[in-house]
């Protein structure tokens, strides 16, 4: 039968009980600069940043006002909206997919530049470094000019419109930083691991499988989250080569107003809703950063 | 020179790869000219950047909790938007609003379409390299610092000369992928119609209908171009490198 341990409550009279052996405990907490500023990058700077806004928007609004004109910036936003939140939709499915696609293929891509045969690990490397170092736009431009606008498999016409194309586009880079991370993320981990685990009997790949790829995975969510964000801000670039999203429907609806003090609101409205969508982001992977802090 | 042309025109004539920046002295000069441009856009907006970081995460320690608010909203706004957008703020809504009278009597742009570009650039790499320099300044033992601070420096020369040298070094690594991002960046400058050198290749495909050449060419100039970016980067990093501090 088996009987439990009990111990008492009280850690100072457990058995082995000694002062001596309790981590340090620092008596002032250490304040730098760092933690005034820290405090500063928090929800609250979110927030002022959001009033700042809001009160600009406010101020050519009331400017507005005085000259009396027929309808006012406020106004002419908000009948906007519909369609600007419209556009935002397609700049979240967009960025959606993108990282989807993207981070499929970066694993892949991240677990190939770690393959035990070097020529598999230095090709891995170069398609990394390959996207990695090219501009976000000359691949947007080389997937939606290259990439054929219907595919044919067995006697079916798949067509290929220019929003998938900018999703496979936009995913390219993100394949290769999320590579980057991959590789790094199973560097971090202590050799003792794969070591462990070839003295238990695993194979590579369910050393991989079962070992290695769920303890990368605490690793890999900030950098993985504070991609997600670069890449929405990245989807505006797909209305450079001609895909809807926000900011060729904020353009149009500039082109149809035709009014120059509409411009200033309207810039700041979609950079407001960015910013919403954006901000809580990197927010969350910043805690998780600190959270997660590997301890060295 | 005519044999370097004989070969483009070989390869041309009996692969039918069209690479016309190599025979067409026309196109070569334009796409020379974009090349150009992109470097100078990418140094003035690294050095601009610079500066900017350099300023921020100074202001990032003032004593007085406004500036560091703003500045940290400054921070938090380049951050968290879109580069296109901020750009085409700046160049759509500011450089419309911002009309000097010329002499002709018609409204002039205060600033060029390059010029706002470079604006747009260095705040939106700024943002970054004071959030990077931050990190780095905070690195700097604070012992370091009471120690100038003892021998009688200001709180600016303190910071010139005893923190940013050692916080450069520390921020060295980060610095550098922000850096290589900028000059990505810079390809942003096509939407402003800046002849760089994705929109005079741009230019060049549409009249040759070469794109598939031109596209090539045009990704290998930038990786070559952020190669060499990043080799000058490893240099300063190694010229820099303090023996015993830091790794």
């Amino acid at each position: 039968m088996y009987l439990p341990l009990k111990l008492p409550q009280n850690p100072e009279q457990r058995p082995g009980y000694m002062p001596v052996l309790l981590p340090m405990k620092s008596h002032a907490a250490p304040v730098g600069v760092g933690t005034m500023v820290q405090s500063f990058l928090s929800t609250k700077m979110g927030l002022f940043v959001l009033a700042a806004f809001l009160i600009s928007l406010g101020a050519a609004s009331y400017a507005q006002a005085a000259s009396g004109a027929q309808l006012g910036t406020i106004a002419l936003l908000w009948k906007w909206t519909p369609l600007l939140a419209k556009g935002f939709g397609f700049n979240v499915l967009i960025s959606i997919l993108s990282m989807a696609i993207g981070t499929v293929l970066g694993v892949c891509l991240g677990i190939l530049q770690v393959s035990p045969n070097g020529i598999i690990r230095r090709v891995a490397w170069l398609v990394t470094q390959f996207f990695r170092n090219s501009p976000w736009l000359v691949l947007l431009f080389y997937c939606i000019l290259l990439i054929p606008f219907e595919i044919e498999v067995f006697g079916t016409t798949i067509p290929f419109p220019g929003w998938l194309k900018a999703v496979i586009g936009l995913s390219l880079p993100v394949m290769a930083y999320m590579s980057e991370y991959m590789r790094g993320a199973i560097q971090s981990l202590p050799s003792g691991q794969w070591e462990s685990a070839d003295s238990l009997g695993f194979s590579r790949g369910q050393t991989m499988r079962m070992v290695i790829l769920p303890q990368t995975v605490k690793r890999l969510l900030p950098p993985w989250m504070n991609l997600y964000a670069v890449l929405t801000m990245a989807t505006p670039l797909v209305s450079i080569v001609g895909v809807d999203e926000i900011m060729s429907f904020a353009r149009a609806a500039l082109a149809s107003e035709n009014r120059v003090d509409l411009l200033i609101p309207m810039y700041l409205y979609v950079l407001c809703w960015f910013f919403i969508y954006c901000f809580p982001i990197s927010g969350l992977t910043r805690r998780l950063e600190n959270r997660f802090a590997v301890k060295s | 020179m005519t044999s370097v042309e004989a070969f483009f025109e070989m390869l041309y004539d009996v692969h039918g790869i069209n690479v016309t920046i190599g025979y067409d002295s026309w196109d070569r000069g334009q796409f020379l000219d974009g090349l150009w441009l992109t470097v100078q856009l990418s140094v003035l907006s690294i050095f601009f950047s610079l500066l900017v970081g350099a300023i921020g995460a100074w202001a990032q320690g003032s004593p007085l909790r406004i500036i560091r608010a703003l500045v940290g909203g400054f921070v938090t706004f380049f951050r968290n938007t879109p580069p296109l957008v901020q750009l085409y703020f700046f160049f759509f809504a500011l450089g419309t609003v911002l009309r000097i009278e010329s002499d002709t009597g018609l409204a002039q742009p205060l600033v060029s379409n390059f010029g706002w570009a470079v604006i747009s650039f260095s705040l939106f790499a700024g943002a970054m390299n004071t959030e990077i320099f931050r990190s780095g300044i905070e690195a700097v033992p604070n012992s370091t610092i009471e120690a100038s601070y003892a021998m009688g420096f200001t709180r600016l020369q303190t910071y010139i000369y005893i923190v940013l040298p050692l916080a450069i070094r520390i921020s060295l690594p980060s610095l550098g992928t922000n850096l290589v991002n900028l000059v990505k960046t810079t390809t942003l400058a096509y939407a402003l119609a800046v002849p760089e050198l994705l929109y005079v290749s741009a230019q060049i495909w549409s009249d040759q209908l070469n794109v598939r050449e031109m596209m090539n060419v045009l990704l290998l100039s930038y990786v070559g171009l952020v190669a060499i970016l990043v080799w000058i980067l490893h240099r300063w990093e190694k010229a820099l490198r303090i023996p015993g501090f830091g790794g």
